[in-house]
Parts: structure tokens; sequence; C-alpha cells
């Protein structure tokens, strides 16, 4: 009987909102018409880094939060993983993961840079390095995180805090986050990187602090 | 109908299928597998949409990332199991 | 019909199969399966929508970009306290589920 409604009321929701968006009227504000038209005063050349770090740079810096928060909460709420025995790394996979780590260590630094003229950036240079370090955990050449030390946390948190450094000195010449144009590209570039190492650590500590291998915790 | 559109639509039908197949696959791993493959169509469709940054995004993050926690969960869940 | 407007069309299909699989789906790593695949659907629509003339638009994407981000940390945070429950309780389903 639930399944019934259930199936029911997805099919309608479907019909009429497919419906709906085949009758919608074209937009009235063209958002992509602002942004190539403010582009040469944002730092930047790329229209979604722009977006991303200076119009909608809001954002971003409470998306950062976010994610630090969600990583606090699973360090609060912790795993106790006992009886976790994993089988035994190949040898192979470990040779793979000491030659791909480096490169793709290489390949984020480039997305990082990249980003401010093409596809590519802060987000995508993070998933890369959070990539690198859940290969080298699974490689056996990385150990689970237990409970992390203050040059971790300093690393886990930096990025949300240069971020908030830079919106707070922002406030004394105007608003928040509203760079001047002549040095919005290397403020910018600060963020991102800042933004690049913390999210890679968030993100490998999604999948690292997970996966404690032995529970000293309960 | 161009060629394009064809692909669209193939690529569509693939993405609604995949999505399908990781509700419905009876068995848990299957599922997970068809939502890594849910993701890259998905990498895919956002590279149709000329939206690059989104495309890698999601390959990376949707599809590598959150495979490999979903995986990971279900394995220490089976390992608890056993 | 153009692709933005195609690929929103299957963003709402997404959308509507993720919801029923989050109502009917008793097993909790499928729950979080079904709430991704609605996630997807949204974005999809989002930007979809937005480029149904054609035109790329880089604000949905930038949104849709941070919204990926934001939807992977929740799927981790959903994984621990799923492998907390089973710790706890041994069921990876919620108590008051009653497989409709």
């Amino acid at each position: 009987m639930k399944r019934l409604l259930v199936v029911l009321g997805a099919a309608c929701f479907v019909v009429l909102l497919i419906g709906a968006m085949l009758d919608l009227a074209p937009a009235s504000i063209a958002l992509h018409a602002a942004v190539s038209a403010n582009l040469p005063s944002s730092g930047v050349e790329h229209p979604v880094t722009a977006v991303l770090l200076n119009f909608r740079g809001y954002d971003t810096l409470l998306e950062i939060a976010v994610l630090l928060l969600a990583l606090i909460v699973i360090l609060a709420i912790g795993i106790d993983s006992t009886t976790d025995v994993r089988p035994a790394a190949s040898p192979v996979l470990q040779a793979l993961a000491r030659l791909a780590a480096p490169l793709m260590i290489v390949v984020a630094v480039y997305l990082l840079w990249v980003g401010a003229f093409r596809p590519g950036g802060a987000f995508q240079a993070g998933a890369v390095l959070a990539a690198a370090a859940v290969l080298l955990h699974l490689a056996e050449l990385l150990p689970g995180w237990q409970s992390p030390g203050l040059r971790l946390r300093l690393g886990l948190a930096g990025g949300f805090l240069i971020f908030l450094a830079v919106a707070a000195g922002l406030l004394f010449q105007g608003a928040l986050l509203e760079y001047p144009p002549e040095q919005a590209g290397w403020m910018i570039l600060l963020i991102e990187s800042g933004l690049t190492v913390s999210l890679g650590l968030i993100l490998a500590g999604l999948f690292l602090l997970l996966s404690r291998d032995d529970g000293d915790r309960s | 109908m161009s060629l394009e559109f064809v692909f669209d639509l193939l690529l569509a039908l693939a993405i609604i299928w995949s999505a399908w197949r990781s509700l419905s696959a009876s068995r848990l791993d299957l599922a997970i597998v068809m939502f890594i493959v849910f993701g890259l169509l998905m990498a895919l469709a956002w590279a149709r949409l000329s939206a690059s940054d989104i495309g890698l995004a999601e390959a990376a993050i949707g599809a590598g990332l959150t495979g490999a926690l979903l995986l990971d969960a279900y394995g220490a869940l089976k390992r608890r199991e056993a | 019909m153009s692709a933005g407007l195609l690929f929103a069309s299957v963003g709402v299909i997404l959308f509507a199969l993720g919801v029923a699989g989050v109502l009917l789906l008793g097993h909790l790593l499928r729950r979080i399966l079904a709430f991704n695949v609605m996630g997807s659907g949204a974005f999809l629509v989002l930007v979809g929508l937005a480029q149904r003339n054609g035109i790329a638009d880089p604000v949905p994407q930038a949104m849709v970009l941070t919204g990926i981000v934001v939807a992977v940390a929740a799927t981790a945070l959903a994984l621990a306290l799923v492998r907390r429950l089973y710790v706890l309780t041994g069921k990876i389903e919620l108590p008051q589920d009653d497989e409709g």
C-alpha cells in the first residue's frame, strides 16, 4: 500500500514538474551576461572560479566551514573497529601507489594553478590530493588517523582560517569578501592554495577517520 | 534529429537506468558499483552541459571518493557480520 | 529540446527515484545511495534549467560544484552514523522501520 502510494506520488511529481519546465518562460535576468561583464575586475579569467571565489565567495566560505564541521562531528562520533582485520595489500598495488601518488600531487598543483584560466581549481585539486591519500592508505603505506595532532588540525582548519582572515581583513575597506580589483588575483590564489590543502586533508580525513585500523577508542 | 541529440538521449537513458539499478539491485555491493557507474555517467552529462568543472569534481568526488567511502563501509559491515 | 532541458528532465526523474528510494528502502546504506541520487537530480535540474537556452551559465555551475563537495561530506557523516549505529545495536536499519 505504502509502496503504491509512493510510486504514484513520484510519478505525478515527475509529470507535473517536467510539464512545468517545458512551459517555463525564458529567464528575465541573464546571470551569465552579468558574470562576463564583471569578469575583468574579478582577478581570474575563468568564470566558474570567479563566481566561486569572488562573486559568491560567501558560499564557498560557508561550504568549507560545513566540511570542517562534518569532519569534527565524525571525530566526535568515533568508530571503534576492534575486529577490523584487512587483507594485506598486494605488492603490485603498493608499487603502483608509490608511482601514482607523486604524480597525483603534481596534477593537484596543476589543477590549482590552471583554475584561474580554465576548468580546474581548489575543489578538483583538493579531491585529487584526497584521492592520493586514500590510495596510499589502501596500499597500507599511510596508516589511518587515530586522533589528529596539532599540525594536522592546523592543516584541516587552515583553509577556512585563511579564507576567514582575508574576509575579515577586507571588512575594513568595504564589504565582506569584496576584493579590490588590482589585488584580487593573488588574494584568490592565496585562498585557493589554503583551500586545496584543507580540502584535500578534510576529504582524505573523511575516509581515513572512518577506516581507522585498530580501535583504541570505544 | 541530430547525432548530438541521439547521444544525449542515450546518455540520459543510461543515467536513469544506472540510478534505477543502484537502488533496486538485490546485492548491496552490486548496488554500490552501479552507483559509481552512475557517478561516471553523470560526469559525462556535465561535460555535455559544458560544465567541465563539475564534470571533473563529479568524477573525482561523486564517483571516486563517495564510491570508496561506500565500499569501505560495506566492507566494514561485512567483516563485522562474519 | 535543448540538452539543458533534456538533462533537467532527467534530473526530475532522478529526484523522484531518490525520494521513492529514501521512503521505501529499509537498509540504511541503500537509503544513503538513494539520498545521493536525489542530490544528483537536484543538481541536474539546477544547471540544466538555467542552460535551457543553450548558453553556459557559470553561476549555477559554481553552486553545484559547492553542492557536490557538501554532498560527499554529508554522505561520509551519514556513513559514520550508520557504522556507529551498527556497532551499538547490530542493526543497519532504523528501529521504527516497518517495511511497508
